[in-house]
Protein backbone atom coordinates (compact mmCIF):
# COMPACT_ATOMS: atom_id res chain seq x y z
CA UNK A 1 0.00 0.00 0.00
CA UNK A 2 2.76 2.34 0.83
CA UNK A 3 4.29 1.69 -2.38
CA UNK A 4 0.96 3.03 -4.22
CA UNK A 5 0.04 5.78 -2.35
CA UNK A 6 4.23 7.48 -2.03
CA UNK A 7 3.71 8.36 -6.12
CA UNK A 8 1.03 10.68 -5.35
CA UNK A 9 2.64 13.35 -2.75
CA UNK A 10 5.25 12.27 -1.24
CA UNK A 11 7.65 11.10 -3.69
CA UNK A 12 5.30 12.54 -6.76
CA UNK A 13 7.51 12.07 -9.56
CA UNK A 14 6.79 15.89 -11.32
CA UNK A 15 6.52 18.20 -7.90
CA UNK A 16 9.10 16.72 -5.84
CA UNK A 17 11.19 14.32 -8.02
CA UNK A 18 11.41 16.41 -10.91
CA UNK A 19 11.59 13.90 -12.94
CA UNK A 20 9.87 13.29 -16.75
CA UNK A 21 9.69 17.50 -16.82
CA UNK A 22 9.53 17.53 -20.88
CA UNK A 23 6.23 16.05 -20.93
CA UNK A 24 4.92 17.63 -17.96
CA UNK A 25 5.89 21.39 -19.86
CA UNK A 26 5.43 20.39 -23.39
CA UNK A 27 1.78 18.34 -23.30
CA UNK A 28 -0.45 20.25 -20.80
CA UNK A 29 -1.75 22.79 -22.63
CA UNK A 30 -5.40 21.45 -21.77
CA UNK A 31 -6.92 19.01 -19.03
CA UNK A 32 -7.43 16.22 -21.33
CA UNK A 33 -3.95 15.65 -23.15
CA UNK A 34 -2.28 15.76 -19.68
CA UNK A 35 -4.72 13.23 -18.66
CA UNK A 36 -3.69 11.68 -21.96
CA UNK A 37 -0.05 11.74 -22.21
CA UNK A 38 -0.03 10.57 -18.04
CA UNK A 39 -2.05 7.42 -18.26
CA UNK A 40 0.07 6.44 -21.65
CA UNK A 41 3.29 6.95 -19.40
CA UNK A 42 1.67 4.82 -16.47
CA UNK A 43 0.84 1.91 -18.82
CA UNK A 44 4.71 2.26 -20.09
CA UNK A 45 5.87 2.44 -16.58
CA UNK A 46 3.80 -0.60 -14.89
CA UNK A 47 4.53 -2.86 -18.18
CA UNK A 48 8.81 -1.98 -18.29
CA UNK A 49 8.27 -2.31 -13.87
CA UNK A 50 6.65 -5.96 -14.52
CA UNK A 51 9.13 -7.49 -17.22
CA UNK A 52 12.61 -5.81 -15.66
CA UNK A 53 11.24 -7.40 -11.97
CA UNK A 54 11.03 -10.43 -13.90
CA UNK A 55 14.28 -10.55 -15.82
CA UNK A 56 16.23 -8.70 -13.37
CA UNK A 57 18.71 -12.10 -12.60
CA UNK A 58 19.15 -12.60 -16.26
CA UNK A 59 20.53 -9.12 -16.63
CA UNK A 60 24.21 -8.23 -16.66
CA UNK A 61 24.71 -5.98 -14.40
CA UNK A 62 26.92 -3.83 -17.35
CA UNK A 63 24.68 -3.98 -19.95
CA UNK A 64 21.73 -2.99 -17.73
CA UNK A 65 20.56 -0.03 -18.83
CA UNK A 66 20.40 -0.58 -22.26
CA UNK A 67 18.14 -3.69 -21.94
CA UNK A 68 16.03 -1.52 -19.56
CA UNK A 69 15.73 1.19 -22.44
CA UNK A 70 15.02 -1.87 -25.26
CA UNK A 71 12.44 -3.30 -23.08
CA UNK A 72 10.80 0.39 -22.39
CA UNK A 73 11.25 1.27 -26.17
CA UNK A 74 9.31 -1.79 -27.07
CA UNK A 75 6.33 -0.59 -24.74
CA UNK A 76 6.58 2.64 -26.10
CA UNK A 77 6.11 1.67 -29.80
CA UNK A 78 3.22 -0.55 -28.85
CA UNK A 79 1.65 2.58 -26.88
CA UNK A 80 2.33 4.79 -30.06
CA UNK A 81 0.92 2.05 -32.41
CA UNK A 82 -2.46 1.40 -30.17
CA UNK A 83 -2.99 5.11 -29.54
CA UNK A 84 -2.58 6.02 -33.65
CA UNK A 85 -5.15 3.61 -34.44
CA UNK A 86 -8.11 3.91 -31.22
CA UNK A 87 -7.65 7.59 -30.44
CA UNK A 88 -5.94 9.53 -33.47
CA UNK A 89 -6.72 13.06 -32.33
CA UNK A 90 -5.11 12.75 -28.75
CA UNK A 91 -2.16 11.20 -31.04
CA UNK A 92 -2.07 13.98 -33.15
CA UNK A 93 -2.06 16.28 -30.00
CA UNK A 94 0.96 14.89 -28.21
CA UNK A 95 2.76 14.16 -31.37
CA UNK A 96 6.62 14.04 -30.65
CA UNK A 97 6.07 13.56 -27.42
CA UNK A 98 5.14 9.82 -27.23
CA UNK A 99 8.05 8.77 -28.87
CA UNK A 100 9.81 10.53 -26.19
CA UNK A 101 8.24 8.51 -23.41
CA UNK A 102 10.99 6.63 -23.92
CA UNK A 103 13.46 9.18 -22.52
CA UNK A 104 11.34 9.87 -19.89
CA UNK A 105 13.81 10.09 -16.65
CA UNK A 106 11.15 8.69 -14.69
CA UNK A 107 10.44 5.50 -16.61
CA UNK A 108 14.29 4.53 -16.67
CA UNK A 109 14.37 5.86 -12.87
CA UNK A 110 11.59 3.18 -11.52
CA UNK A 111 13.16 0.26 -13.49
CA UNK A 112 16.42 1.36 -11.96
CA UNK A 113 15.75 2.45 -8.57
CA UNK A 114 12.61 -0.07 -7.74
CA UNK A 115 12.05 -2.81 -10.53
CA UNK A 116 15.52 -4.51 -10.54
CA UNK A 117 15.61 -4.19 -6.85
CA UNK A 118 12.11 -5.89 -5.93
CA UNK A 119 9.91 -8.37 -6.65
CA UNK A 120 6.92 -8.59 -9.50
CA UNK A 121 4.04 -7.40 -7.47
CA UNK A 122 5.19 -4.73 -5.35
CA UNK A 123 7.18 -3.31 -8.75
CA UNK A 124 3.83 -3.49 -10.71
CA UNK A 125 2.42 -1.45 -7.67
CA UNK A 126 5.05 1.13 -7.59
CA UNK A 127 4.47 1.68 -11.06
CA UNK A 128 0.91 2.48 -10.85
CA UNK A 129 1.51 4.29 -8.22
CA UNK A 130 4.11 6.54 -9.62
CA UNK A 131 2.34 6.50 -13.58
CA UNK A 132 -1.11 7.80 -11.96
CA UNK A 133 0.98 10.42 -9.34
CA UNK A 134 2.48 11.71 -12.98
CA UNK A 135 -0.54 11.52 -14.32
CA UNK A 136 -2.58 13.80 -11.38
CA UNK A 137 0.14 16.21 -11.40
CA UNK A 138 0.06 16.56 -15.37
CA UNK A 139 -4.12 16.76 -15.37
CA UNK A 140 -3.76 19.59 -12.21
CA UNK A 141 -1.03 21.50 -14.28
CA UNK A 142 -3.33 20.71 -17.81
CA UNK A 143 -6.32 21.98 -15.89
CA UNK A 144 -4.41 25.03 -14.51
CA UNK A 145 -3.30 26.36 -18.02
CA UNK A 146 -6.65 25.24 -19.23
CA UNK A 147 -8.59 27.31 -17.14
CA UNK A 148 -6.49 30.19 -16.76
CA UNK A 149 -5.89 30.16 -20.76
CA UNK A 150 -8.85 29.68 -22.29
CA UNK A 151 -11.56 30.13 -19.44
CA UNK A 152 -12.15 26.52 -20.06
CA UNK A 153 -11.77 22.62 -18.49
CA UNK A 154 -11.62 19.24 -20.18
CA UNK A 155 -13.03 21.32 -23.47
CA UNK A 156 -15.79 22.86 -21.42
CA UNK A 157 -15.86 26.50 -21.54
CA UNK A 158 -17.49 28.42 -18.47
CA UNK A 159 -16.10 31.69 -19.10
CA UNK A 160 -16.74 33.66 -22.05
CA UNK A 161 -14.44 35.84 -24.37
CA UNK A 162 -10.42 34.87 -24.58
CA UNK A 163 -8.33 34.14 -21.52
CA UNK A 164 -4.80 35.03 -20.96
CA UNK A 165 -3.38 33.21 -23.82
CA UNK A 166 0.38 33.10 -22.19
CA UNK A 167 -0.67 30.48 -20.33
CA UNK A 168 -1.38 28.11 -23.00
CA UNK A 169 1.85 29.24 -24.68
CA UNK A 170 5.25 28.04 -23.29
CA UNK A 171 5.71 30.59 -20.54
CA UNK A 172 2.77 29.69 -18.59
CA UNK A 173 3.90 26.46 -18.62
CA UNK A 174 7.01 26.68 -16.58
CA UNK A 175 5.03 29.86 -14.32
CA UNK A 176 2.35 27.52 -13.55
CA UNK A 177 4.94 24.87 -12.51
CA UNK A 178 6.74 26.95 -10.44
CA UNK A 179 3.64 27.88 -8.44
CA UNK A 180 2.06 24.24 -8.32
CA UNK A 181 5.51 23.10 -7.06
CA UNK A 182 5.77 25.83 -4.09
CA UNK A 183 2.28 24.91 -3.62
CA UNK A 184 3.03 21.13 -2.91
CA UNK A 185 6.14 21.97 -1.27
CA UNK A 186 3.95 23.41 1.54
CA UNK A 187 1.54 20.48 1.71
CA UNK A 188 3.94 18.08 1.99
CA UNK A 189 5.16 20.31 5.03
CA UNK A 190 2.32 20.05 6.51
CA UNK A 191 1.70 16.56 6.90
CA UNK A 192 5.60 15.21 7.31
CA UNK B 1 18.53 31.31 -47.33
CA UNK B 2 16.62 27.95 -46.71
CA UNK B 3 19.09 27.51 -44.26
CA UNK B 4 19.87 30.22 -43.00
CA UNK B 5 15.87 30.25 -42.57
CA UNK B 6 16.31 27.08 -40.62
CA UNK B 7 19.22 28.35 -38.40
CA UNK B 8 17.33 31.62 -37.02
CA UNK B 9 13.74 29.74 -36.34
CA UNK B 10 15.60 26.75 -34.19
CA UNK B 11 17.56 29.54 -32.43
CA UNK B 12 15.71 31.67 -31.31
CA UNK B 13 11.79 31.43 -32.77
CA UNK B 14 11.46 27.97 -31.92
CA UNK B 15 14.01 27.93 -29.58
CA UNK B 16 14.52 23.62 -28.03
CA UNK B 17 14.12 24.47 -24.85
CA UNK B 18 11.93 27.37 -24.27
CA UNK B 19 9.12 26.83 -26.96
CA UNK B 20 9.78 23.47 -27.50
CA UNK B 21 10.55 21.90 -24.03
CA UNK B 22 13.03 19.49 -25.03
CA UNK B 23 16.01 18.67 -22.98
CA UNK B 24 14.41 20.47 -20.00
CA UNK B 25 15.25 18.19 -17.43
CA UNK B 26 19.34 18.99 -17.60
CA UNK B 27 18.10 22.73 -17.98
CA UNK B 28 17.10 22.80 -14.55
CA UNK B 29 19.42 20.12 -13.40
CA UNK B 30 23.04 21.31 -14.90
CA UNK B 31 21.93 25.27 -15.28
CA UNK B 32 23.30 26.49 -11.68
CA UNK B 33 26.81 27.57 -13.24
CA UNK B 34 28.16 29.20 -16.38
CA UNK B 35 31.12 26.86 -16.61
CA UNK B 36 29.44 23.71 -16.41
CA UNK B 37 26.71 24.89 -18.30
CA UNK B 38 28.80 25.76 -21.51
CA UNK B 39 30.42 21.82 -21.23
CA UNK B 40 27.27 20.45 -21.14
CA UNK B 41 26.24 22.44 -24.85
CA UNK B 42 29.46 21.11 -25.21
CA UNK B 43 28.76 17.24 -24.78
CA UNK B 44 25.40 18.17 -26.51
CA UNK B 45 26.27 19.52 -29.56
CA UNK B 46 28.71 16.64 -30.01
CA UNK B 47 26.17 13.87 -29.82
CA UNK B 48 23.09 15.76 -31.10
CA UNK B 49 24.95 16.26 -34.73
CA UNK B 50 26.18 12.97 -34.68
CA UNK B 51 23.26 11.07 -33.87
CA UNK B 52 21.50 13.19 -36.65
CA UNK B 53 23.78 12.00 -38.62
CA UNK B 54 23.21 8.54 -38.27
CA UNK B 55 19.70 8.29 -37.90
CA UNK B 56 18.94 10.26 -40.90
CA UNK B 57 21.21 7.54 -42.63
CA UNK B 58 18.98 4.64 -40.82
CA UNK B 59 16.11 5.94 -41.28
CA UNK B 60 16.59 6.37 -45.27
CA UNK B 61 18.33 2.99 -45.72
CA UNK B 62 17.16 0.94 -43.94
CA UNK B 63 14.08 1.84 -42.17
CA UNK B 64 12.51 3.68 -44.94
CA UNK B 65 13.85 0.83 -47.32
CA UNK B 66 12.49 -2.01 -45.61
CA UNK B 67 9.56 -0.55 -44.34
CA UNK B 68 9.79 -0.58 -41.05
CA UNK B 69 9.34 2.87 -39.90
CA UNK B 70 7.85 1.47 -36.39
CA UNK B 71 11.19 0.66 -35.86
CA UNK B 72 11.70 4.16 -35.56
CA UNK B 73 11.83 4.86 -31.68
CA UNK B 74 13.66 1.72 -30.94
CA UNK B 75 16.26 2.12 -33.38
CA UNK B 76 17.11 5.85 -33.06
CA UNK B 77 16.99 5.44 -28.96
CA UNK B 78 19.72 2.30 -29.44
CA UNK B 79 21.91 4.58 -31.87
CA UNK B 80 21.55 6.94 -29.12
CA UNK B 81 23.19 5.13 -26.04
CA UNK B 82 25.83 3.83 -28.06
CA UNK B 83 27.00 6.39 -29.71
CA UNK B 84 26.92 8.18 -26.18
CA UNK B 85 29.21 5.24 -24.72
CA UNK B 86 31.57 5.37 -28.31
CA UNK B 87 31.90 8.82 -27.82
CA UNK B 88 32.86 8.77 -23.86
CA UNK B 89 35.36 5.69 -24.84
CA UNK B 90 36.78 7.43 -27.78
CA UNK B 91 37.36 10.96 -25.42
CA UNK B 92 38.93 8.97 -22.98
CA UNK B 93 41.67 7.56 -25.50
CA UNK B 94 42.40 10.73 -27.77
CA UNK B 95 41.47 13.82 -25.36
CA UNK B 96 41.69 12.91 -21.75
CA UNK B 97 41.71 16.72 -21.03
CA UNK B 98 38.44 17.34 -22.49
CA UNK B 99 37.08 13.97 -21.54
CA UNK B 100 38.00 15.07 -17.90
CA UNK B 101 35.73 18.07 -18.52
CA UNK B 102 32.89 16.59 -19.92
CA UNK B 103 32.97 13.44 -18.36
CA UNK B 104 30.06 13.44 -15.85
CA UNK B 105 27.93 14.92 -18.50
CA UNK B 106 28.25 12.37 -21.41
CA UNK B 107 26.38 9.55 -19.43
CA UNK B 108 23.39 11.83 -18.53
CA UNK B 109 22.92 12.64 -22.75
CA UNK B 110 21.44 9.06 -22.89
CA UNK B 111 18.13 10.33 -21.75
CA UNK B 112 18.35 14.19 -23.11
CA UNK B 113 15.17 14.02 -25.07
CA UNK B 114 16.38 17.21 -27.00
CA UNK B 115 18.68 14.57 -28.84
CA UNK B 116 16.03 12.31 -29.52
CA UNK B 117 13.71 14.94 -30.40
CA UNK B 118 15.61 16.35 -32.81
CA UNK B 119 16.14 13.24 -34.70
CA UNK B 120 12.63 12.65 -34.89
CA UNK B 121 12.17 16.02 -36.15
CA UNK B 122 14.71 16.39 -38.84
CA UNK B 123 12.97 13.14 -40.17
CA UNK B 124 9.75 14.41 -39.40
CA UNK B 125 10.36 17.77 -41.45
CA UNK B 126 11.59 15.98 -44.61
CA UNK B 127 14.99 17.28 -44.29
CA UNK B 128 17.70 16.14 -47.07
CA UNK B 129 21.07 15.58 -45.37
CA UNK B 130 22.73 18.57 -45.44
CA UNK B 131 19.52 20.51 -43.96
CA UNK B 132 19.29 17.83 -41.42
CA UNK B 133 22.84 18.49 -40.10
CA UNK B 134 22.53 22.49 -39.96
CA UNK B 135 18.82 22.01 -37.90
CA UNK B 136 21.15 19.84 -35.19
CA UNK B 137 23.71 22.38 -35.26
CA UNK B 138 21.17 25.38 -34.94
CA UNK B 139 19.22 22.98 -32.60
CA UNK B 140 22.86 22.83 -30.23
CA UNK B 141 23.86 26.35 -30.84
CA UNK B 142 19.58 27.24 -29.22
CA UNK B 143 20.25 24.52 -26.54
CA UNK B 144 23.40 26.32 -25.39
CA UNK B 145 22.16 29.85 -25.26
CA UNK B 146 19.14 29.25 -23.09
CA UNK B 147 21.01 26.79 -20.87
CA UNK B 148 24.02 29.46 -20.42
CA UNK B 149 21.84 32.63 -20.19
CA UNK B 150 19.76 30.98 -17.90
CA UNK B 151 22.81 30.05 -15.74
CA UNK B 152 23.92 33.26 -15.72
CA UNK B 153 20.48 34.17 -14.16
CA UNK B 154 20.78 31.96 -11.51
CA UNK B 155 24.39 32.79 -10.50
CA UNK B 156 22.57 35.92 -9.96
CA UNK B 157 19.99 34.81 -8.10
CA UNK B 158 21.48 33.17 -5.13
CA UNK B 159 22.35 36.84 -4.23
CA UNK B 160 18.95 37.77 -3.76
CA UNK B 161 16.60 37.36 -1.25
CA UNK B 162 13.79 34.86 -2.19
CA UNK B 163 11.02 33.33 0.10
CA UNK B 164 11.92 30.36 1.32
CA UNK B 165 8.56 28.06 -0.26
CA UNK B 166 10.37 29.48 -3.56
CA UNK B 167 13.75 28.83 -3.22
CA UNK B 168 15.85 26.63 -5.57
CA UNK B 169 13.64 25.02 -7.99
CA UNK B 170 10.05 26.52 -8.10
CA UNK B 171 12.00 30.11 -8.79
CA UNK B 172 14.51 28.69 -11.96
CA UNK B 173 10.96 27.65 -13.46
CA UNK B 174 9.05 31.23 -12.93
CA UNK B 175 12.77 32.52 -13.94
CA UNK B 176 12.54 30.20 -16.89
CA UNK B 177 8.95 31.07 -17.75
CA UNK B 178 10.02 35.09 -17.97
CA UNK B 179 13.25 33.62 -20.09
CA UNK B 180 10.47 32.37 -22.47
CA UNK B 181 8.45 34.94 -22.13
CA UNK B 182 11.29 37.13 -23.85
CA UNK B 183 11.88 34.08 -26.70
CA UNK B 184 8.39 34.57 -27.59
CA UNK B 185 9.30 38.00 -28.34
CA UNK B 186 11.12 36.17 -31.68
CA UNK B 187 7.77 34.20 -32.83
CA UNK B 188 7.14 35.16 -36.12
CA UNK B 189 10.94 35.75 -37.06
CA UNK B 190 10.84 31.57 -38.50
Amino acid sequence: MKNFTKGFFKENAVFVLFLGLCPTLGVTTSAINGLGMGLATTFVLVMSNLVVSIIKSQIPDKVRIPSFIVIIASFVTMVELLMQAYVPALFEQLGLFIPLIVVNCLVLGRSEAFASKNGVLSSIIDGLGMGLGFSMALTILGGVREILGSGAIFGYKFIEGDGMLAFVLAPGAFIALGYLIVMINKINKKTA
Amino acid sequence: MEYILIIIAAIFANNIVLMKFLGVCPFIGVSSKVETSVGMTGAVTFVMVIATIVTYLLQKYVLDAFEIGFMQTITFILVIASLVQLVEIILKKVSPSLYQALGIFLPLITTNCAVLGVAILAVQNEYNLLESVVYAIANAIGFGLALIVFAGLREHMDMVKIPKAMKGVPIAFVVAGLLALAFLGFSGLG
